[in-house]
């Protein structure tokens, strides 16, 4: 009767023994194949309060309660609802009878980083295959139970139902017989066909959200542990600044103050840095003692670097053929010779934050050696790592909690703020919960690289883009390894020769320089593309203005009609221009592109972008008041990111998300450098977009393909504003040339 | 430290606190009510909101020496279910993406509505610009207060509460 192959005796009894301990069925593993799922899964892991928790994706209860393991950590992306929901679906359990737990760093849940748009594509088809496997086995067991063939059953509504018989099982009453049965291969089961699906493609409320608008505890800041101090820690403003002199005697004896102390740090401008600790029974007698602090710091080498100072260097190296040649095809000065139009022009942005709305923070308990963390973050291994080596500890001696985040944009991926708790930790015989301040956030965030790109481009006398000339102009951090110190350009802050226009364009040459600087940088929200849609697709749009072109007609002669557009080199990234052909026809014809007279002061813009595996592309329609004013009218998204959308609310509420961030960070931020210092330090100098700047409209279209399922939380993003600005120009005849957009005087009239 | 007796959510709570101490410390530290969010910690952000008498006020500007026998209340105790029309509309239209601002956005939105129970686009907007959303929820917001406003406008049918 059994129709499975006979499992590993090891397999086996880890269900059986964990059906035992947890008063359930658990199946859990990760079924990639080469992983041995069933060691990795039965080693429980060290969560706090002790029950006994295998590490597992599926626990099923006696009392028909599915709870599903969230294994990455959810950041406002919404993967906590969308990955178990996947599970879900194959497992033909009501989502109402599914509780989700977010899972402990751990590595039986393989990859744990929420970063680069990859936890839906690199998770999905998995999770798929672990709800299905699940099913056939409860599947199984109800068939043994009643002594019928399997093929006469079928799963649904969290029960297995014998169609002949009309009988039902509920999950809850499999649970014990299928805790006895060997666990299939993956490619012997079968999964749904999608036009079956229940649960995917609807929309699906976050599964945090009641808690959310409750007030429950639920993020890194919540965490309070018995006997807990609340830490601060003071940091040179410049870069990697050290600690000379520090009045502690005088911050010991404020009020609440428990203990204070100076921290060496590292010369790793993205790991422990040198600075000052301050830990009271409150996070108000803390912040209050840290107003009292007086720190003499030997700022190091970066005390002199300003950004004025690196627009005069980037103006200057400009004039240099680039230290990297990144693409040289034909040759672009001839053609530019030839040209019938040829444009100049320089397109500028500054640092930013990330501004992630809570900010950052790290509860740590150092006992016995050992290390337990509570933090909001994107990368847990990563902090697990940092903390390693910063503090020499094994790695098994850390465990980490992820919490859930108050956003991420790429800030949390980095470990600073988790490895200055551990150390403050490690001299402090409690737990510790550290406090970054709003200011700590914004001046020592690992920042989004500013750049400079200096252009030149032409059309020949049909009006078609012939030659594009770039050199761009970047920062790199020095990074010192083992004794020996290199140039690392910041996250994003490299150009690839591949990325559009190059390869589509007969002449061209795009280089790149990096400027040295010691402000850190790191990943913010589609790194690279998050800026160079800005840069290329204004620029293009500066072409096709002065050839006369009609700016969507002069993009598709440009991207052709060739279907794939291979990568360059072993690395490179095949670009599907079908696809993206397809968005953008799609978004034009929405959109209503070019079918509107619209008077001066109101505008259309179109811009398109491939990044983080989504083609997307994106009709922005203005209005500019004479004043100068900026409205956002309506924003049309024409997205392709393949064959399924797993939770349509959670992926329109990315798009929305990225449309407003997208034009907030167009209006505002900008951190400025002196001295050796970010300048910028709260909301009232760093401005946020606020709801009265939010556009009126956003309407939202995917287009469904064959192609895998990918992910939303930041390829919408880049296309918004280009899209903006071409939009701006159509309205005024201003090009804005540099962001953040308040440096452009957009009166007219 | 000082003794202060403080009226939150309808209960009476003691704390002993320094009295430059902001609310929001005192909640979050003090009486476990972490609902309350810290964002900016000078007033910019809304992410701290409560009522003070029913009117929305930052906590984190607000010392508890200054609060007095205000009735305080915040996202914890805007609702004894936690079904005010707002936090339902929330949960329908699914409006949090890092939900670390919704609580303030919330208490925002609930003094906005006993003033004005059926606001448009641009008093919604006029009411909450000081809160900030850094996930970009605002469309969301807006469809949230108009489908709480539209609940609130078709209430007493619903029962008593």
């Amino acid at each position: 009767m059994n129709a499975f192959e006979p499992a590993s005796a090891g397999r086996r009894n880890f269900l059986r023994k964990s059906a035992l301990a947890s008063g359930g069925l658990v199946l859990g593993f990760y079924l990639n194949g080469t992983t041995n799922a069933a060691e990795q899964v039965a080693k429980p892991s060290a969560a706090p309060g002790a029950e006994f928790r295998p590490s597992a994706f599926i626990r099923i209860g006696r009392d028909g309660i599915v709870t599903l393991i969230s294994k990455q950590p959810e950041i406002g992306q919404g993967i906590k609802t969308s990955l178990p929901a996947v599970i879900a679906e194959e497992l033909e359990v009501s989502w109402k009878d599914v509780r989700i737990v977010q899972g402990d760093l751990d590595p039986a849940y393989g990859r744990q980083s929420a970063g680069g748009s990859t936890s839906t594509p690199t998770n999905y088809d998995e999770f798929r295959r672990l709800g299905a496997t699940a099913r056939a086995m409860l599947i199984d067991a109800a068939a043994q139970t009643w002594k019928v063939p399997a093929a006469e059953c079928f799963a649904a509504d969290s029960a297995v139902h014998h169609r002949p018989s009309k009988r039902k099982l509920g999950y809850g009453q499999l649970v014990d017989k299928a805790a006895t049965l060997p666990v299939p291969e993956a490619k012997t089961v079968a999964l749904k066909d999608p036009k079956d699906f229940k649960l995917l493609g609807k929309r699906i409320s976050g599964v945090d959200n009641h808690a959310v608008v409750t007030g429950k505890p639920l993020f890194g800041i919540d965490t309070k542990l018995p006997g807990m101090l609340y830490a601060v820690y003071e940091k040179s403003p410049v870069f990697g600044g050290k600690v000379k002199r520090v009045n502690l005697d005088a911050i010991k004896a404020l009020p609440g103050v428990k203990d204070a102390f100076v921290i060496e740090g590292t010369d790793d401008l993205r790991g422990l840095l040198p600075g000052v600790a301050i830990l009271a029974d409150s996070t108000w007698a803390a912040f209050s003692a840290r107003k009292q602090l007086q720190v003499e710091w030997d700022e190091g080498r970066f005390g002199g670097q300003s950004w004025a100072g690196f627009v005069a260097q980037a103006k200057a190296l400009a004039k240099k053929p680039g230290t990297t040649q990144l693409r040289k095809d034909g040759d672009v000065n001839a053609a530019l010779a030839g040209a019938a139009k040829t444009v100049e022009a320089d397109y500028t942005y500054p640092f930013i934050s990330h501004a992630s709305f809570e900010p950052q923070n790290c509860t740590a308990w150092f006992r016995d050696g050992a290390l337990e963390l509570w933090a909001p973050t994107q990368n847990p291994a990563a902090g697990q790592d940092l903390v390693a080596a910063t503090l020499g500890l094994p790695k098994e001696k850390i465990t980490l909690h992820i919490t859930r985040s108050g956003g991420g944009f790429g800030r949390r991926l980095s470990a600073d703020y988790i490895v200055e708790a551990a150390a403050i930790a490690q001299r402090v015989g409690a737990p510790v919960k550290l406090t970054w301040s709003r200011e700590d956030d914004l001046r020592h965030d690992h920042f989004r690289a500013g750049g400079f790109h200096f252009l030149r481009g032409g059309t020949d006398a049909r009006g078609k883009l012939i030659a594009w000339h770039n050199h761009f102009v970047t920062f790199a951090n020095p990074v010192t390894r083992d004794g020996k110190t290199t140039l690392q350009t910041g996250s994003g802050g490299s150009l690839s020769g591949d990325e559009f226009p190059g390869r589509w364009i007969d002449n061209c040459h795009l280089e790149q320089t990096a400027i040295e600087c010691g402000v850190p940088m790191g990943p913010w929200r589609a790194p690279g593309s998050n800026v160079f849609a800005w840069v290329f697709h204004s620029f293009i749009d500066e072409l096709a203005h002065a050839a006369g072109r009609d700016p969507l007609e002069f993009r598709l002669e440009i991207l052709g009609d060739k279907a794939i557009v291979s990568g360059t080199g072993e690395r490179g990234v095949p670009y599907d221009v079908s696809r993206m052909r397809r968005v953008l026809l799609d978004v034009a014809d929405k959109a209503g592109w070019g079918k509107k007279k619209l008077p001066k002061g109101q505008g259309q813009g179109i811009a398109f972008h491939f990044s983080h595996r989504g083609y997307i592309a994106q009709v922005a329609e203005v209005t500019v008041g004479k004043d100068g004013s900026l409205k956002l009218d309506r924003v049309v998204v024409s997205t392709d990111i393949g064959a399924q959308i797993v939770n349509l609310s959670g992926a329109e509420n990315q798009v929305e998300g990225s449309i407003v961030d997208g034009l907030g960070t167009l209006m505002f931020p900008e951190i400025n450098i002196e001295r050796g210092r970010a300048v910028q330090g709260n909301f009232n100098d760093y401005p946020l977009i606020r709801i009265s700047d939010a556009p009126a409209k956003i309407e939202v279209h995917f287009v469904k393909t064959d192609y895998p399922v990918t992910g939303l939380g930041e390829p919408a993003f880049p296309p918004l504003a280009p899209a903006v600005c071409n939009a701006i120009f159509a309205a005024t005849g201003k090009r804005v040339r540099q962001l953040p957009l308040s440096r452009t005087d957009l009166r007219w009239g | 430290m000082s003794n202060y007796s403080l009226s939150i959510n309808g209960q009476s709570r003691s704390v002993d606190v320094a009295p430059d101490t902001p609310l929001l410390w005192v909640l979050r530290d003090n009486l476990d009510l972490p609902g309350t969010k810290f964002g900016c910690g000078a007033g910019h952000c809304g992410a701290c909101t409560v009522h003070l008498n029913g009117v929305p006020t930052r906590s984190c500007m607000t010392p508890v020496s200054t609060v007095g026998r205000k009735q305080v209340t915040t996202i914890e105790g805007l609702d004894p279910k936690g079904e005010h029309p707002l936090q339902k509309a929330w949960l329908l239209l699914d409006v949090p993406q890092c939900g670390y601002c919704q609580a303030g956005q919330i208490m925002t939105a609930a003094a906005l509505l006993k003033e004005n129970p059926k606001p448009t686009d641009e008093e919604i907007d006029g009411a909450m610009a000081g809160n900030l959303c850094r996930c970009g929820t605002y469309l969301r917001i807006r469809a949230g207060i108009h489908q709480a406003a539209a609940q609130l406008a078709a209430g007493p049918k619903k029962g008593s509460k």
